[in-house]
Order: C-alpha cells, then sequence, then structure tokens
C-alpha cells in the first residue's frame, strides 16, 4: 500500500510523563522515549494492553498532549523539538510550531463514538465545524454541498446531516467521527481504537471502509488497537509496547509468524481463535501477575518482572531498541547474545 | 460437587419468552428459545448487544429489571420448575445452586467492604449455621483455589486495591463459594486485556474440570468460545438462530447469520491479506423487528418466504439445528430424492 518511500511521520525519543500532584519525581511515565516512523500511504499499527500508553503516545503525536521530550517530524518540518541529553533529560526548552494549520493534516478517530460527539450539535453542525474552522467552504452552498458528499464517503444518507447523534447507532455514529476526521481532508489520521466499541458484525464494516478510504485518498494512518487480529490485518506494520516502551516493531505478518520479543510471544499467544481445533492443540503462554505501575516502573527492562526468560541484566540495563533483521526491531537482552 | 454423570440433564429451558413492557411499546428481548445443558458441559450464548443473550441468563436467575417479564416458557433446574419459586426460594436457589459473574467485577463489588467480608457475606447468606472462622477459613481456600497469592493480607484489602484480572478471579471465587451447579458467566473476559484474559480462561477451564458443574458462557467473541465451549447458542434479536456442537458451529455453519460472522473475522493465524467479508446493514432495531426471519434484511441469501414466516428448526446434523429457510429448502429436496 505504501506507493512510495517517503515518510511522513518521524518520532525519535518522544517521551510523555504526567507529573502528580505532590508527588516529587516523574510522575506516570506513560510514554518512555520511543521511536518510529510511518511511510507515506502506510498503516502502522500499535498494539499492547491497557495502560501501556499506546493511546497517551497517539495524542502525543498530535499534540493534544504536550510531549515531555523528543522530536516530533511531519513531512520533514519539526512540529516538536526538545531532544533528550545522554543522560536521558530533555536538552531545554522546546521548539514548537503553532498547530493549526497541521490540524488540518493530521485528524483522529476516537474509540467512543458516542462520548466523542457532541450531543447538542446536529450531525451537519459536527461535521460543518471543520469545515468552518479552516474555512474550507467558499459559501454556504459549497459548505452543505461538502457536508452530503462526506456523509455519503462514510455510507450515511445526506439527510441524516440534520440529525442528532442520539439516533444513530453505534456502528453509524463511528461513520460520523470519520465524516467529521475527514471534512479537512487530511493526509494522517490516528485511529484510535475505533472499532473496540462496535459489534463484531459492524467492525469487518468499518474496517474494510478504512482501507477503502486510505486507497482512494492516499492516507496514512496510525492505527491503535489492543485486537491484535484485526491490527494484522490492517496494518502494513506493527508496533507493540509494553508499559511505555515500544518493545518489537516489525512487517505485520513477518511479526506474526515470527515473533522475537517475549512479550510480543506471549501476547499473540493469548489471542483466543477463533477456531476450536487449533485452541486446542496450541500452546499458550500463560504470563503470571499483572502490569506494574507506570508511576513506579521496574528497573532496567520493564517487561523482567513478567519475563519467562529474565536474567540478572535484565533487571538492571534497559535493553537497546535494535534492528535484528531487516525492518525487524526489537529491544531485549536475549537477542543480543 | 456433584458425582453426577455428565450426560445428566442440569437445566433445561423450553419456548423461553422475555419482553420489556415499554412507554414506545413491548420489545420482546427473547422470543422463544429453548436449550438444555447437561452437568460438565459449557454451553457459550453467542450474539452482538441487544440480541437478548444476558435477558435469557437473567431470567434464570430471576434478575430480570422491570419492566422486563417472562411472559412464556418453562425453566427446569434438576427436576425443578424454577419460574413459579417464591422469593425466599429464589433467594435460596441464587447463589447455593446457580452463581453469576458479572462484565465489570468493580461494578459488582462493594467498595466500603474489604474483600475477606464479602466473601464471607455471600457464604454465610447461604449456610446460616456455618461459623465465622469457619466461613474465613472456606473464603480464603476459595481465593486460593482462583488463584489470589498472600491470602491473609488480601482478604482484608478492598476492591480499589486489586487489579481488574484479580477483581475478576475474586467474582470467581464469590461465585463458586457455595458450590453451585450452574454458573452464568456474562462476559467475563469482555472488559480485561488478553494476557489477563488467557488467565481467567485457564482458570475456568482447570475450575470446571474440578467440580464438574455446568458453565453458561455469554460473549461476543467467538475465539473465546472456541476456547472453552462444548456447544454454542447463536442468538440473534431474540432468537437462537442456530445450536450446535462447538466443531459444527466453526466448520460447518449452517445459518447465515453465523456463516456471516466467521467470516467477517480477521483470523489470527492468516498468513497473507485477505479482505474481509462484512455482515451489511445494521443491527435489529428490536421495537419494530421485521417479520419473518429477524435476519432475512441482512441476509445475501434471502428468498421471498424469509420476509414472511419465521423459519422452523431443522436438524442439520447431530444435536445441531438451525432455523434458516434454506435449511427447509434442503431437506425437503433431500425427502423427494
Amino acid at each position: 500500500m505504501a506507493n512510495d518511500e517517503k515518510i511522513l511521520l518521524e518520532i525519535k525519543d518522544l517521551r510523555k510523563y504526567f507529573p502528580i500532584k505532590g508527588v516529587k519525581g516523574p510522575g506516570v511515565q506513560a510514554v518512555q522515549d520511543v521511536s518510529f516512523y510511518i511511510k507515506k500511504g502506510e498503516t502502522l499499527g500499535l498494539v499492547g494492553e491497557s495502560g501501556c500508553g499506546k493511546t497517551t503516545l497517539g495524542r502525543t503525536i498530535l499534540r493534544l498532549y504536550e510531549p515531555t521530550g523528543g522530536s516530533i517530524i511531519y513531512d520533514g518540518v519539526p512540529i516538536y523539538e526538545n531532544p533528550l541529553k545522554p543522560d536521558g533529560t530533555p536538552a531545554g526548552k522546546a521548539k514548537a510550531v503553532n498547530m493549526l494549520p497541521y490540524r488540518r493534516k493530521m485528524q483522529i478517530i476516537f474509540q467512543d463514538p458516542s462520548a466523542s460527539l457532541d450531543p447538542r450539535m446536529t450531525v451537519g453542525e459536527i461535521i460543518g465545524e471543520a469545515i468552518d474552522i479552516h474555512k474550507l467552504a467558499s459559501g454556504k452552498a459549497d459548505r452543505a454541498d461538502m457536508i452530503k458528499e462526506l456523509l455519503r464517503r462514510v455510507g450515511l444518507n445526506t439527510e441524516h446531516a440534520n440529525r442528532y447523534p442520539h439516533e444513530f447507532s453505534g456502528g453509524q455514529q463511528q461513520r460520523v467521527g470519520i465524516a467529521r476526521a475527514l471534512a479537512v481532508k487530511p493526509e494522517f489520521i490516528v485511529c484510535d481504537e475505533p472499532i473496540s466499541a462496535l459489534d463484531v458484525s459492524i467492525q469487518s464494516q468499518v474496517v474494510n471502509m478504512l482501507e477503502d478510504m486510505q486507497a482512494d485518498m492516499g492516507l496514512t494512518y496510525l492505527f491503535i488497537a489492543h485486537d491484535l487480529s484485526v491490527v494484522r490485518h490492517i496494518s502494513n506494520r506493527i508496533g507493540v509496547m509494553y508499559l511505555g516502551s515500544l518493545v518489537e516493531l516489525g512487517e505485520s505478518y513477518e511479526l506474526n509468524r515470527h515473533p522475537i520479543h517475549p512479550y510480543t510471544q506471549t501476547l499473540l499467544s493469548a489471542v483466543p481463535v477463533p477456531d476450536p481445533k487449533l485452541s486446542r492443540t496450541r500452546q499458550r503462554i500463560v504470563l503470571q501477575g499483572d502490569i506494574p505501575s507506570p508511576m513506579n516502573p521496574p528497573s532496567g527492562c520493564r517487561f523482567h518482572t513478567r519475563c519467562p526468560y529474565a536474567t540478572e541484566k535484565c533487571s538492571q540495563e534497559m535493553p537497546k531498541f535494535k534492528e535484528h533483521e531487516p525492518g525487524h526491531w526489537a529491544a531485549c537482552h536475549l537477542l543480543d547474545q | 460437587m456433584s458425582e453426577q454423570n455428565t450426560n445428566k440433564k442440569l437445566l433445561e429451558v423450553k419456548d423461553l419468552r422475555v419482553s420489556f413492557f415499554t412507554p414506545a411499546g413491548e420489545v420482546k428481548a427473547v422470543g422463544g428459545i429453548s436449550y438444555d445443558l447437561n452437568y460438565g458441559e459449557v454451553m457459550g450464548v453467542v450474539g452482538e448487544s441487544g440480541s437478548g443473550k444476558s435477558q435469557e441468563a437473567y431470567s434464570i436467575m430471576g434478575l430480570l429489571q422491570s419492566p422486563g417479564k417472562v411472559i412464556g416458557g418453562s425453566i427446569t433446574f434438576e427436576g425443578q420448575d424454577v419460574l413459579s419459586f417464591s422469593k425466599e426460594e429464589m433467594t435460596s436457589f441464587r447463589g447455593s445452586k446457580v452463581a453469576m459473574i458479572f462484565q465489570n467485577p468493580m461494578t459488582c463489588l462493594n467498595p466500603v467492604y474489604t474483600i475477606g467480608n464479602q466473601l464471607v457475606e455471600a457464604l454465610r447468606a447461604h449456610d446460616k449455621t456455618i461459623s465465622k472462622p469457619e466461613a474465613e477459613k472456606r473464603a480464603m481456600e476459595m481465593m486460593e483455589l482462583v488463584g489470589i497469592n498472600n491470602v491473609e493480607k488480601r482478604m482484608k484489602q478492598y476492591p480499589h486495591e486489586f487489579s481488574g484480572g484479580m477483581r475478576q478471579r475474586v467474582m470467581i471465587a464469590m461465585g463458586l463459594i457455595c458450590h453451585p451447579q450452574l454458573l452464568i458467566a456474562d462476559e467475563p473476559t469482555t472488559a480485561l486485556d488478553v494476557t489477563i484474559q488467557a488467565q481467567i480462561l485457564e482458570l475456568m477451564k482447570d475450575l470446571q474440570k474440578k467440580t464438574k458443574m455446568g458453565i453458561i458462557f455469554i460473549t461476543h467473541n467467538l475465539g473465546v468460545v472456541a476456547d472453552i465451549c462444548d456447544k454454542v447458542s447463536v442468538m440473534y434479536a431474540g432468537k437462537i438462530v442456530e445450536q450446535g456442537p462447538v466443531d459444527d458451529i466453526f466448520y460447518q455453519p449452517a445459518h447465515p447469520y453465523t456463516m456471516g460472522l466467521l467470516r467477517s473475522m480477521p483470523r489470527v493465524d492468516a498468513e497473507s491479506y485477505e479482505r474481509l467479508i462484512p455482515i451489511e446493514g445494521t443491527p435489529v432495531d428490536m421495537l419494530n423487528p421485521p417479520e419473518g426471519c429477524p435476519f432475512a434484511p441482512r441476509c445475501d441469501k434471502c428468498m421471498k418466504i424469509c420476509l414472511k414466516k419465521m423459519p422452523p428448526y431443522v436438524e442439520v446434523g447431530e444435536n445441531h439445528r438451525s432455523a434458516c429457510w434454506l435449511r427447509v429448502q434442503e431437506m425437503m429436496n433431500k425427502e423427494e430424492k
């Protein structure tokens, strides 16, 4: 799907901490020095358990949350820059651009469609607001046409423009959310669990629609979800996050066949497969314990407290995120030997 | 922990009908469903939101909320007619014979009582003769059984000190503390992460083997069904459209809705990209259900008769039946030959 090799978005050592009032120290270390790039027209999937920071990362990339350090480069332009010093602290004051022109290029689709649509605005007003902010319509008639076209695009009727969000089903509400994101003709969309709240039979409709729009408009997606099978289906490459860090990144089917990080292996084996015979014979790696708190993450490799292969070194030293095979990155001490 | 053999009937539901009398009209949430459950059997109930899968389970427990009412049919548990129970009989039946675990454990645990307190209460409510120290001992044994470590300390803690997975373990311990013969699990893993879901599923399989209880497992996740269930009922708009052993449902589905569900999901073991085939249309509006087969408006094989009359059940295999006019047609063709 990637039509050329041009990199649209790159993040370097991106970090987001949420300070806690009255508590000394860095606070919640939600995103810990994550680096990757997304090529134009590509879909990068991001998976991980709840609380691993995948949503925070998505929002930090859009600067809906102001980053704590690192840099975000969009289409060659640094929209946020505050490189980390060798000791790991941000260098100083961040250089950041005015985001308004970039809001037109970078959009987001939220998880819960009913919570992300204003209940007191009609669907037409919700979609039209984005058009107004960026002054994309030349007149009233043009604006109405644009709204109609967008509704058609996402599979809704044009007369739906006068209705309120509560009059729609969950799947239709999500279509409105998608139409709103498309209203400004973006290049890049963060899809934050866009289908988790939908019924199984509706999920595939929305997935197919997202794929069609990507093919038609050359969109680039960052697709965040916890459902590995859907992410693998829609993504060209997948990044796996654990407790704020990126632990593995690779081409999606390759990652699925040969996961090299112990956490990815566990995650893949835990996904229930809709195939009774296969699930009877499949060996499942069951992890002990729960995900540690990002307020006080473990030393060294963040996964070492639950990793079945952990050694002395894992608890002391943070493994580096390295390319082990072409295009297949991971951060694990075991792979360095 | 009964020693009955697994071929004996534990629960028999016949033509159960549940309606909600709302100001907007009667909603037939459950429209005449029948099934049997034997000792030691796990039955999955699959369906999308609003298909009536939870309401059906609530009526067994006598937990239907007003304006919901059982308006027809029978529920027989170990030869007793559950629907004729008095309030007192129902109270003692609930908990000691049948237990239920819910989707969101946080809303089911009382935040101001310790876990130990709540477990002891569950036990003493049904066994008035048991002494407090004895009850505490049983509660601790139960917590160990569901894989909670450090039991003595954990007994004194409050629900907020437990993680989501641990809370669900507490709910399971509470459900099983009176050794029920039937456990109804209403989406017990939906709110959990995949790695925690794997833990809970392993635990439930293990406990089921030990106690030989019957389980009704309500879920919308077909992967979970393949993993844990012996047989499956597929519900759509208040009706069971297909019912059969788990392998038959997955490998020889006989209803277009089941087929559609299976087709619309990306498989975790797929080797390359395949476009998803969604079920078109939107779920049924239960206030104005279509005449005839409820799935007909979304069915790609819909015939004229489907829009007029609900199809009868046809046996398509051993213990495998499906309500679809196509199967009726096939059967008639076979008989002619």
